[in-house]
């Protein structure tokens, strides 16, 4: 084995032009499994969500479910994809233990949807990814092997497969090669991604959770001197971030050129991201290419999407989260930076419909990107779980706006509320936190408060009201932080003036 | 009192319903019939005394009723009996009780029918003779030295046997009608669609069809009437109303046949046949004629195709709807003692677990499916289908129906065809074309060659199931049934 001194990435991009392509697997949300009437939870006990057809017994068909075929349509339409009129599933024959049938019920030369884009924006810049195709296929079930060291199935003493997966819908979308991007390839392909991710999101068809596998992606790599052919590209799978997408493809075009400048040619292979290192490892090798001997599917009847249903499904596509996002940036006046955070959080709903059940975008944004986006972070939970609702975090704002409560009495309303004692106003009553604004009841507590600071008072008396501050910490603490500072301080300093 | 196994399907349903006769001594004197007979024609590989029993004793409370409640019947054993054991006459299967019931089973179960039990067969329904089964061929009641059609052998020869009054078999190219000639018996293919699929062990899904095996038309009628129509479960299933199968088999039998066009397949009326064969085939053509039909040759030029098309198409099926017998989850697993990796374990399983025809199609329709062949076979012969397809609807422009013989030959001997898998395949010559197009067709006895049954098939359209069995109910009036020997 030769020994390659790797270059840096500047180095590689200045010499090397990347091609890249991404294939996206998408797990669909849909509530049974494409061919049966299974449920589809995640993480239910191994084979409990089975039956004779996702199990692929003898004798046992597949229908389609409908909800599958809608949502590959729908997310073919918002990638500005050709639905097709009519096509077919295909069998793809390769024998896995965690495929029940020894067949994979996808798509071929038929997809559902084809020839589409995406537009994504780097730096100020836009680019656009072409879609090759998005077709519809079934997920396998998942093999863990047990007894080894590494959970691989080397060194394993025994081989489980829980088939509760298998039969899920799958969604792959397949972008065209994309050349010409030069040193932003990464960052492109990480921007695609995210795009794509937001944009199904928006469509409700999937919780496209990368950690969880519902989202999956490889990515394919190549490089070639400007003005010659494309190179050789390899496949790299293990992609399981949005983060590992850009370091993968970085790694690739750094590996590659290290190849290329030493004369080796690239292997067409797949490769493993490995989380840790960041870089790729080759995958099990292939001695012959796999004939997968595709054919159309004969258990099922061919999908012909009608026009007018594609239509109605198109009229009715949600705004595109980039368009939906640049509109809300202006109407919020926030910098791109600060949307960018909001849309990572997933609070980009969360604050519109705050906003809309009466908040101010400031207001319904300080909440959910302070005290509840900690909360969720915390707990590890997604930010609409976190337990409040957008029109109690409206509500939570107008009390504060109203000066029924200040910030810190807020912030334990807003505990209560999250740990489901009621609505705000509720929770305020209930905990007793409402700001005491009773001048006469404040009054005593000042007068109480310059008695026992002698010192500070006569400060303020010879002009230095910056002392006024330690007299209204005084009264916050004997009115338990419910009062008003803002009346305290003026009850302060006009006894003293 | 009458020998309750001789009786027809609607004459013991009439029995029972009229308390002449009840489920349980129907059932019994079944039982004891298979008992008595089915160690020389091994007709069935599972025999479920209990289960008939006590579907017999349900009617006899009551607590079912139906046009064929409390009717003993055979099942085909490629499809699923939930509990029951189910082969597919294959080793790769021995011991698999499946957990549900195939919806055509549900529906005889739902009507008060009483299953006997699981019928012979050649393995994974490949073969026209039985003597693929795994477990031994079944033997033709007509003559013990000769087989009984295939691959539904076990349920035709049940039928001869008086074993059984009714019998499912499924139907990929031939598989319910030839054997129902060569036993003198009745076998029908419905239109593709028209029965539903789910829990037939799949050999070619695009072609295999569940239908009703009888000894008359009438009740092979009732029988389709009872197992067809639309099945959600079954992507394939036809959402249309059942034609009139059993109306139509009654005005059959009237023996008016005024005004109906016969169309006689020119291709399948010449010397491929044994003159035999030919000559109780044109007689019962003249028959036909007395009863008022036309009879009009037709030529259906691609036919002749046929036969090639097919062995390219249920291969190529086959070899990947059997993908899922490797021992990973139910069924027969070989070598794996600890030492072996897993495609090893699987590669043996299927050594030991399939036959040498399965094999044989498994290696041909992998081929037929390979880059670069695909389109030279699988392609091309799909290409054939459609040419047939056509064929067919042109002559149902001019005809109502189409005749031919249903097999070629007789009943052969045991081993006079399993050297040359060519000559076993020129057994379902004749019946392979509506299979490939999706209509319907029917077996019925037409008479003796050297003493031995010869069928008689009609052809229909498409979702015109009650057509052939007009027709087939006609010459049945005028022919009569067939006795076979006594065993």
């Amino acid at each position: 084995m030769t020994t390659t001194v790797l270059p840096s990435y500047e180095d590689a991009v200045s010499r090397y032009e990347p091609v890249i392509g991404l294939e996206t697997h998408v797990e669909l949300g849909t509530a049974t499994k494409m061919f049966c009437g299974c449920r589809t939870e995640f993480g239910a006990e191994p084979n409990t969500q089975v039956c004779p057809v996702c199990l692929g017994l003898p004798g046992a068909l597949p229908v389609a479910n409908r909800a599958g075929i809608e949502a590959t349509i729908r997310i073919g339409l918002a990638l500005n994809c050709d639905i097709a009129a009519w096509c077919r599933m295909a069998r793809k024959n390769y024998f896995y233990p965690d495929m029940p049938k020894n067949f994979q019920t996808s798509q071929y030369d038929e997809p559902l949807c084809t020839d589409g884009y995406v537009d994504v924006e780097v730096d100020g810049k836009q680019y656009r990814i072409g879609i090759e195709r998005v077709h519809l296929e079934e997920d396998t079930g998942k093999t863990l092997h047990v007894g080894g060291a590494t959970g691989r199935i080397h060194g394993a003493t025994e081989s489980l497969v829980d088939y509760n997966r298998a039969g899920i819908p799958l969604v792959e979308i397949v972008t065209k090669p994309v050349p010409g991007l030069g040193a932003l390839a990464p960052e492109v392909a990480k921007a695609y991604v995210a795009e794509l991710r937001d944009i199904i999101r928006s469509l409700g068809v999937s919780d496209v959770r990368m950690e969880q596998g519902s989202l999956r992606c490889d990515v394919n790599t190549s490089l070639n001197k400007p003005g010659e052919e494309w190179g050789t590209r390899t496949e790299t799978k293990n992609v399981n971030s949005l983060r590992s997408v850009e370091r993968a493809v970085r790694s690739e075009i750094i590996r590659q050129s290290g190849l290329l400048d030493g004369g080796t040619r690239i292997l067409q292979e797949t490769r493993h991201f490995q989380e840790t290192t960041g870089d790729t490892r080759p995958g099990r090798s292939k001695e012959t290419a796999t004939d997968y001997r595709y054919f159309p599917e004969p258990d099922l009847v061919p999908i012909a999407p009608e026009a007018a249903w594609v239509a109605e499904l198109k009229a009715n596509l949600p705004e595109r989260p980039s368009v939906k996002r640049a509109r809300l940036r202006e109407e919020w006046g926030i910098s791109e930076v600060d949307m960018q955070s909001v849309a990572n959080a997933g609070a980009v709903e969360l604050i519109e419909e705050t906003i809309a059940a009466g908040a101010s975008p400031a207001g319904a944004r300080k909440w959910w990107m302070g005290e509840l986006a900690r909360r969720a972070n915390e707990e590890g939970i997604d930010l609409a779980a976190v337990g409040a609702t957008p029109a109690q975090v409206a509500a939570l704002q107008k009390l504060v706006d109203d000066g029924k409560l200040n910030d810190k009495l807020a912030r334990s309303v807003l505990e209560g509320v999250v740990a489901g004692e009621g609505d705000p106003a509720a929770v305020m009553a209930a905990r007793g936190l409402e700001v005491v604004s009773d001048t006469g009841a404040l009054q005593a507590a000042v007068d109480e408060a310059i008695a026992a600071n002698p010192d500070i008072a006569a400060k303020i008396r010879d002009g230095k009201v910056a002392a006024a501050g330690a007299l209204v910490g005084a009264v916050m603490k004997t009115t338990r932080g419910q009062a008003d500072a803002k009346t305290v301080r003026e009850l302060i300093l006009s006894r003293l003036s | 009192m009458t020998d309750l196994t001789r009786m027809s399907a609607a004459e013991l349903a009439k029995a029972i319903a009229g308390k002449e006769a009840s489920a349980v001594e129907v059932a019994t004197a079944h039982l004891d019939r298979i008992d008595a007979v089915d160690d020389r024609v091994h007709a069935f590989l599972h025999v479920d005394r209990e289960g008939a029993l006590a579907a017999a004793e349900r009617v006899d409370r009551g607590e079912v009723t139906g046009p064929l409640a409390g009717v003993p019947i055979a099942v085909k054993d490629v499809i699923a009996t939930k509990g029951v054991p189910t082969t597919a006459a294959s080793k790769i299967l021995e011991g698999w009780r499946p957990p549900y019931d195939a919806t055509i089973v549900q529906r005889l179960r739902a009507a008060g029918m009483v299953m006997l039990g699981k019928t012979n067969m050649d393995e994974f329904a490949m073969g026209s003779s039985t003597e693929y089964s795994a477990y031994g061929p079944t033997n033709n009641p007509w003559d013990l030295g000769r087989i009984p059609g295939g691959s539904g052998g076990g349920s035709a020869a049940s039928l001869a046997a008086y074993e059984a009054p009714l019998a499912i078999g499924t139907d990929t190219g031939g598989s319910i009608r030839q054997p129902g000639a060569v036993t003198g018996t009745v076998g029908a293919k419905p239109t593709y669609g028209g029965t539903s699929r789910y829990g037939l062990i799949a050999f070619s899904s695009s072609l295999d069809t569940p239908g009703p095996c009888a000894r008359n038309v009438e009740d092979a009628a009732l029988l389709h009437a009872v197992i067809a129509g639309h099945d959600p479960r079954d992507s394939t299933s036809i959402p249309q109303p059942v034609p009139d199968v059993v109306g139509a088999a009654r005005r059959g039998a009237s023996g008016d046949l005024s005004g109906v066009k016969l169309g006689l397949v020119k291709e399948f009326a010449g010397d491929g046949s044994e003159p035999g064969v030919l000559a109780a085939f044109h007689e019962s053509l003249e028959a036909l004629v007395k009863l008022g039909a036309e009879v009009v040759e037709v030529s259906c030029p691609h036919f002749q195709y046929a036969l090639p098309a097919y062995y390219l198409i249920a291969p190529s099926e086959c070899s990947s709807n059997l993908a899922r017998f490797d021992g990973v989850r139910y069924g027969l697993r070989t070598g794996d003692d600890g030492s072996r990796s897993l495609e090893e374990v699987m590669s043996l399983t299927r050594d030991a677990g399939f036959g040498p025809e399965v094999k044989r199609r498994i290696i041909l329709g992998t081929y037929a499916l390979s880059s670069g062949y695909y389109d030279a076979y699988y392609g091309q012969a799909q290409k054939v289908r459609t040419l047939i397809t056509r064929d067919f609807q042109s002559a149902f422009e001019r005809v109502d129906v189409l005749v031919s013989p249903t097999t070629p030959f007789v009943a052969f001997p045991f081993g006079s065809r399993t050297s040359d898998p060519y000559q076993m395949y020129l057994a379902d010559l004749f019946t392979i074309p509506t299979n490939l197009y999706g209509g319907p067709g029917i077996s019925v006895p037409c008479g003796l060659s050297e003493g031995l049954p010869v069928g008689f098939q009609v052809m229909a359209p498409t979702m015109a199931d009650d057509r052939m069995y007009r027709v087939a109910a006609a010459l049945e009036s005028a022919v009569g049934t067939l006795t076979p020997p006594t065993l």
